[in-house]
This record gives structure tokens, C-alpha cells and sequence, in this order.
């Protein structure tokens, strides 16, 4: 469950007041703006990003308001995946099990699973550069999911990819969050986006919020 | 015939971008083609073994390579975080701090050498031992007086150079790092160091070569004393003011092909997966 309760939130001269939605356990939520409204702000706030003036955000019934983004148990999947250069596909995978000091076997285990599950099993020993935007994503996914975070938050997972792509990926996303029971927050500006994945809506409109669905 | 006439076209553009580059591009070659050729016209073999096997030349370059190692090592380590501080945070009084560490670059490098002396020597303004007098006379005209002029030129270079780094690596890598678990820490070390690789390669060479080329603020701060705080540019200025030209294009063109031999070596290593030893 994701809750947020009267959010103040600033980010340079940009402000966001009186912010409140909450998402139901293991549902798919969408929040949709247009852009410059602020909604990867809220995100990056739930995220433990951006500095919170005033108000609360539970996950799961727990206060993370003031916690360490890597406190909160939440995997973020950034606008055009955002992967690290340097790393291979497996070490992407295996970066957050291996900072969260799991074992090298539930390591494996774990990186097993996610390529097979992501179809990116004949991608593991290579670097980003050349992987096409739809791979990426999948990695971007699978890096996030990789310490099974209880909510997953996504900016505009799909904005940057080819139609054909963007529909694979999409029904991918729906698949991996409803078999992993996770909660998500997916930030787009696309109402075809919200009403094939979402199972509640919310928009921001000139620093408000209103549930659309 | 159309297809020439495009070319037709963007001729004068081609012409003029590579005949600007070319000039400047032939200057340099010029140089070094000059040096080569008094070199061979001017001195024998016999001569040319003379001078490179001349102790006070060998002692230069054992110092010059020692100096610039590790003055370049601490401009590095100086370069990353301030380069970091600058491309990440917005503070009040950044375009000031911005300026100040740019100050060494424009300052003529006698008065770089000349503000190190006082600095040294006259400071503290109270009443009291001068830090060279704290430091038992052990700094100015010494060995560390060559790596403080050399690394407060290098330096500056070097942070330009992060700085930049940085600016290109998005700061969403380190998000990410820290929504995955990592601390502050934890997220430079393993990502943004890894990605700023290349740039701190090139910023440490560049420090290199630029210490290797110091010359004025040495002069005043290190002196060149023969077998004390003579390096490589200090030599060439020694070798011209005893009449010895030969001695100083020799070393002129030892500094050139041990510049070439750093520069080579380190694009190697970069090649050949520098950041390994990093994850």
C-alpha cells in the first residue's frame, strides 16, 4: 500500500502543496499530468529523492517520510531506464542483492530468475551501449525488482519506446507486478497508458490531486 | 552534376574549418620539426649520448617523473571531490568559488610562484614563526616547494576537468544506487566513480603533463638549484642561460617524447577496462 497524507514538497522554486492519494496493496496505480505539473516530483519524493516540507507517506502501514531512500524497499524504474554504463546486464541485476549483503548464491538464484522471467537470459554479460530502448527497460525493471521491494515506482517507464515495443513492455510490466504481488506507482502524461494498465487513476492538475478512476 | 554542385556548396565551410585546424595544427609540428632538426644538424651522436648520460640531466628526470607523479596523484584527489561539489550543489557564493579556483590557470605563473613564497614566508600575519620557520625551514627551495607549485597550477586544470566529468553523468545514476540501498558513499564509489573513469583518467594526465611543463612559479618558489629542485623545464632554462643550446633542445625534445609516452600509455590502460579494480 502506498499512502501519502498532506504532502508539502519543494524542489528548487517548484512547490507542490496538500498532496494525497493512497494505493491499495498490490494494485496498479497511474498518475497523470502534463508535463511541468510536477507528478515525477511526487514520485521522486515517495522515493526518498526530493526534500518533504511537511505531511506523511506510508508504505505498507510504515512511515517512511523521513527514511533513507534505500530504507523504504522501493524499486524505481527512471524515465528512459537511466542503466550504468560500466556494468554489465548481470551486474545490474545483482547490484542491489549484492548491497543489501545477500549471499552470492541467493545472488545467482536471483539473477537467474529475473532474466529468465525478463527475457534478457542472452543479455547477461553485456555492457548497455547497443542494447535497444525496450532491453533497457527490461534490465531497468529487473534491477529494481531485484531485492523484491514491497512498491515499485515507474517515471514514465514507456514514454521513450517504439509502439511495438511500448505494448510488449506494457503487458510485460502488468505481468511481472500482478505475479510479484507488488504495489506500483506509474507516472505518465499517456491516458492510453493509465486505462490499459491501471487499476486506479490519479491526476495532477495545477497542485492538486483528484482520483479520476 | 547536381551532386557536385552540393559539394560546390560546402566547400568554403570545409575549406575554412580545416584550414583554420590545419594552421594551428602545422604550428605545432612545426615546433617540434624545428627542435628535431637543429638537434640532428647540431649535434653528433657522441654529444647526444654526452648530454643525456650529464648527471644533473638524469637526476632532473628522476625528479621530473617523481614530482609530476605525485603532484598529478594529488590534483586527482583534490579535482574529484571539488569537481563533484561543483557540478552537484547549488550553494550561495558558487560563481565566486567558481572563479577562485580558476585563479591559478589565469594568474601569470611568476606570481603563482611569487604568492607561494609570501604565502611561505610572511604567514601568518601575527606576531610568530613564518609556516616555512614551522616547518623547519624544510618547504621553500626543496623538493615539496617543486610538488606545491606544480600541483596548484595541475590542480586547477584537473578540477575544470571534473567538473565537466560530472556535469555529463546524470544524477539520476545516483538515485537510482540510493533507492537500490546505497549510502551517499557507497553510490560515488560504485557508480559515479566507475562512469567519471574516462574523466579522471584525462584529468590525471593532464595534471601530469601540465606539472611537467610548470616552470615560473618553480623558479621562484623551488628555485633551480642543480641536483635539488632542477626538473626538466628548470634544466632547459639552465642549459640556454650557460650558453648550452644543444643540452636545452635535447631536454626539450626528452620532455616531448616522455609527454608522447604518458599520454600513449594511459589511453592504453583506459582501453583495457581501467575501472575494473573499482566494482
Amino acid at each position: 500500500m502506498i499512502k501519502v497524507d498532506q504532502l508539502e514538497i519543494r524542489a528548487g522554486n517548484f512547490r507542490l502543496q496538500n498532496i494525497s492519494f493512497e494505493i491499495p496493496g498490490g494494485k496498479y496505480g497511474v498518475l497523470m499530468g502534463r508535463t511541468g505539473s510536477g507528478k515525477t516530483t511526487v514520485l521522486e519524493a515517495i522515493c526518498g529523492l526530493k526534500e518533504i516540507i511537511s505531511g506523511h507517506i506510508f508504505l505498507n502501514d510504515r512511515d517512511v517520510t523521513h527514511s533513507r531512500a534505500g530504507e523504504r524497499g522501493i524499486g524505481f524504474v527512471p524515465q528512459e531506464a537511466t542503466l550504468f554504463s560500466t556494468m554489465t546486464v548481470r551486474e545490474h541485476l545483482s547490484f542491489g542483492p549484492k548491497v543489501h549483503k545477500w549471499t552470492k548464491q541467493q545472488i545467482a538464484d536471483r539473477v537467474e530468475e529475473l532474466s529468465t522471467r525478463l527475457g534478457i537470459a542472452n543479455l547477461l554479460d553485456r555492457k548497455p551501449h547497443g542494447l535497444s530502448g525496450g532491453e533497457r527497460q527490461r534490465i531497468s525493471l529487473g534491477r529494481a525488482l531485484a531485492t523484491r521491494p514491497a512498491v515499485i515506482c515507474l517515471d514514465e517507464p514507456l514514454s521513450a519506446l517504439d509502439e511495438d515495443t511500448h505494448s510488449e513492455m506494457s503487458d510485460l510490466i502488468l505481468r511481472i507486478v500482478k505475479e510479484t504481488s507488488v504495489t506500483a506507482l506509474h507516472v505518465t502524461h499517456s491516458r492510453q497508458e493509465a486505462e490499459k494498465m491501471a487499476d486506479c487513476v490519479f491526476q495532477l492538475v495545477d497542485g492538486k490531486i483528484d482520483r479520476i478512476r | 552534376m547536381d551532386r557536385f554542385k552540393g559539394i560546390r556548396a560546402d566547400l568554403p565551410f570545409f575549406a575554412a574549418i580545416f584550414w583554420i585546424s590545419g594552421m594551428y595544427l602545422l604550428l605545432i609540428v612545426g615546433m617540434l620539426a624545428s627542435d628535431l632538426w637543429f638537434a640532428v644538424t647540431h649535434v653528433d651522436s657522441k654529444r647526444f649520448i654526452e648530454i643525456l648520460r650529464d648527471s644533473n640531466i638524469i637526476s632532473s628526470v628522476k625528479l621530473t617523473l617523481f614530482t609530476c607523479t605525485v603532484s598529478a596523484l594529488f590534483s586527482v584527489l583534490v579535482a574529484i571531490p571539488t569537481g563533484y561539489i561543483l557540478s552537484r550543489y547549488r550553494f550561495r557564493g558558487k560563481t565566486l568559488v567558481d572563479a577562485v579556483l580558476d585563479i591559478p590557470i589565469v594568474l601569470p605563473p611568476l606570481v603563482v610562484g611569487l604568492s607561494l613564497l609570501i604565502l611561505f614566508n610572511k604567514m601568518p600575519p601575527w606576531n610568530g614563526p613564518s609556516f616555512e620557520e614551522m616547518l623547519g625551514h624544510s618547504f621553500t627551495y626543496n623538493v615539496p616547494a617543486v610538488i606545491l607549485a606544480q600541483f596548484t597550477v595541475a590542480c586547477a586544470f584537473a578540477v575544470r576537468t571534473m567538473r565537466n566529468t560530472f556535469d555529463q553523468i546524470s544524477p539520476r545514476t545516483e538515485h537510482i544506487a540510493l533507492t537500490l540501498g546505497c549510502t551517499r558513499g557507497r553510490a560515488f564509489r560504485s557508480v559515479v566513480i566507475p562512469e567519471a573513469w574516462r574523466g579522471i583518467s584525462t584529468a590525471g594526465t593532464l595534471a601530469w603533463t601540465r606539472a611537467m611543463g610548470e616552470f615560473g612559479p618553480i623558479l621562484v618558489f623551488a628555485g633551480a638549484i642543480r641536483g635539488k629542485t632542477e626538473v626538466l623545464s628548470s634544466t632547459v632554462f639552465l642549459e640556454i642561460s650557460i650558453g648550452n643550446l644543444e643540452g636545452a633542445v635535447i631536454v626539450s625534445l626528452l620532455m616531448v617524447t616522455i609527454a608522447i609516452i604518458v599520454l600513449v600509455a594511459v589511453r592504453i590502460w583506459d582501453k583495457g577496462n581501467g575501472t575494473r579494480f573499482l566494482q
